[in-house]
């Protein structure tokens, strides 16, 4: 578990985080949203215990970083950003010296060391100088050295920044196979990843908590949220048509590629009479869809239009 | 193995995979050859003992410690590992004293190093052993004072040229103040118990001391003492930094 309780730090009259209260629960992979600059970083720094809070404090596992550091640090996994090693260590001598730090050893220390060199598919590589590895590559031995110790706690900041589209997939199926007992703190700018993620999310802007809730009820939030969306040729006529249906607030058409969006009033539905309306007018369209609601849209929203208010 | 332990078997190894252990071994075993046998009179006083050899060290020390030392921490701090470091379960404290314990080991390597000009005055003469090695001490302790206040300035920037200058400055200072040149200068201007007080402060007084072969305790404990406030130093000032 991570708690953050008032959670603040101050770089002379800059506040890089400002109160932040968050918790993250057993099974569950929290995304720390946010555009670059929010305290994201800052914040994890503060909870790994590498930065000291100007006030409040964070907890791991119930054990208060600043009070009980080192049990603190004994539960929590962390990849600091940009997954910083030692670069003239082979990935066999680091991840040693990280397990010997750890004070992993005997047979259970080496099975656990030849566990997570085959989960993280580092065979290969062992005895290759780190500087001389991709940034995939590297990104990989951080998230070794980062789980070790078979932690209960996991905290990666930004994990999948940087890597290519094959990358980020195989990072995420990992993250994806470890969260079922543990409690995983994942920082990110990437909406996309929320989705394949998280199931939280808490977005922090100027190093404030704008919004804490799973990415579904984010989506909610979207005016595109309950809308339909198709694309049809000879559109004028349909779209008069439709917005004289009770339920429909608005009807937007995308200048570039035609395609229309229906937008419901306060809870209405509207899929079913769009559609109706469509075929009795015996129109052609070549799909529709309804939306579930941007993430991005809300992100945006949230960061940008909150960000003035106290 | 303890934290302290896997820190000093780390800093050790990465002092042989990268150039700087052999450039500082190589260095430093010419110079202090050249500098005993040409500015030291090796031959010339004909006496059977290496007071030119160890005379010459703290020099030696001012120019070559800072270089081993400025990496000490502030390397970390540019290459991003302080975080990783920091956030394994290590007092601040172990670090210090993994590293400290680890660069000492490394400049007492190159001091056993030099054992050749112990056979050679041994092939020579008569000296006397015991006073030789008291003076092998004696630099040793030296050395680890500098290397101190190096790991100690080494935390306060992320530039090892920074580091590197700040120690030398302070080596250069706390040497000087035990010259006797500069004693005697500052005499006729300052206040006599000023000057003297400052002249005790110097590392010089008391390598010299062990270095003829007079094991005070009082010499032992400077060094010793010294090592531990600049340490103690430089863990307030990591502290510090993690506030900062």
């Amino acid at each position: 578990m991570i708690e953050t309780d008032q959670l603040t730090r101050r770089y002379g009259r800059f506040t890089a985080v400002d109160a932040l209260s968050i918790r993250a629960e057993p099974g569950q992979v929290l995304g720390l949203l946010g555009p670059n600059g929010a305290g994201k970083t800052t914040a994890m720094r503060m909870i790994s215990g590498f930065l000291t809070p100007t006030s409040g404090t964070a907890r791991v596992c119930g054990h208060d970083v600043q009070s009980d550091p080192i049990a603190a640090k004994r539960a929590l996994g962390y990849l600091p950003e940009g997954a910083p090693s030692y670069g003239e260590m082979t990935v066999r001598e680091f991840l040693v010296f990280i397990a010997r730090m750890r004070g992993l050893k005997g047979l259970s220390g080496r099975r656990r060391f030849e566990e997570v060199v085959g989960r993280l598919q580092l065979e290969e590589v062992l005895d290759q100088c780190i500087d001389t590895l991709s940034k995939g590559l590297r990104r990989r031995v951080g998230l070794a050295q980062a789980i070790l110790h078979d932690p209960p706690v996991l905290m990666l900041d930004e994990p999948t920044d940087g890597l290519d589209p094959n990358q980020k997939h195989a990072v995420r199926q990992l993250i994806d196979a470890m969260a079922r007992e543990r409690t995983i703190l994942v920082s990110t700018h990437l909406l996309e990843e929320v989705h394949a993620l998280c199931n939280r999310v808490v977005i922090i802007a100027r190093g404030r908590l704008l919004a804490d809730a799973t990415p579904a009820e984010l989506e909610a939030r979207s005016r595109y949220h309950g809308a339909v969306s198709f694309s049809a040729p000879g559109s004028a006529v349909s779209q008069e048509m439709l917005g004289r249906l009770p339920q429909v607030a608005s009807i937007e058409v995308d200048p570039l590629d035609g395609r229309i969006t229906v937008f419901p009033r306060q809870g209405e539905r509207i899929l079913e009479p769009v559609e109706q309306l469509l075929r009795a007018q015996g129109l052609e369209i070549s799909e529709i869809q309804l939306e579930r609601g941007r993430l991005d849209e809300v992100f945006r929203h949230i960061t940008t239009v909150t960000e003035g208010q106290p | 193995m303890s934290p302290v332990q896997a820190i000093v078997r780390r800093e050790l190894r990465s002092y042989f995979v990268t150039p700087v252990a052999y450039v500082f071994l190589v260095i430093f075993l010419a110079l202090a050859g050249i500098l005993t046998f040409y500015a030291g009179d090796f031959y010339e006083r004909r006496q059977a003992d290496l007071q030119p050899f160890f005379a010459m060290h703290p020099w030696l020390y001012l120019i070559l410690v800072p270089a081993v030392s400025m990496r000490l921490w502030a390397e970390e701090a540019k290459a991003g590992s302080l975080e990783l470091l920091l956030t394994l379960p290590v007092r601040l404290w172990q670090a210090m004293l993994g590293k400290f314990v680890a660069a000492w080991l490394f400049v007492g390597l190159a001091l056993v190093l030099t054992f050749p000009i112990w056979l050679t005055v041994n092939y020579l003469g008569h000296p006397d052993n015991g006073v030789i090695l008291a003076g092998y001490l004696g630099s040793w302790l030296m050395a680890g004072a500098f290397l101190a206040i190096g790991a100690c300035l080494s935390t306060l920037t992320q530039s090892q040229v920074v580091a590197f200058i700040l120690t030398a400055l302070i080596c250069v200072l706390l040497l000087l103040a035990g010259q006797a040149q500069v004693v005697d200068f500052f005499q006729e201007a300052l206040p006599r118990r000023l000057v003297n007080g400052v002249a005790h402060l110097s590392l010089l007084r008391h390598f010299e001391a062990i270095a003829r072969g007079v094991l005070d305790v009082r010499d032992l404990a400077y060094f010793l003492l010294s090592i531990g406030a600049w340490l103690t130093a430089g863990v307030l000032l990591l502290d510090l930094r993690r506030s900062r």
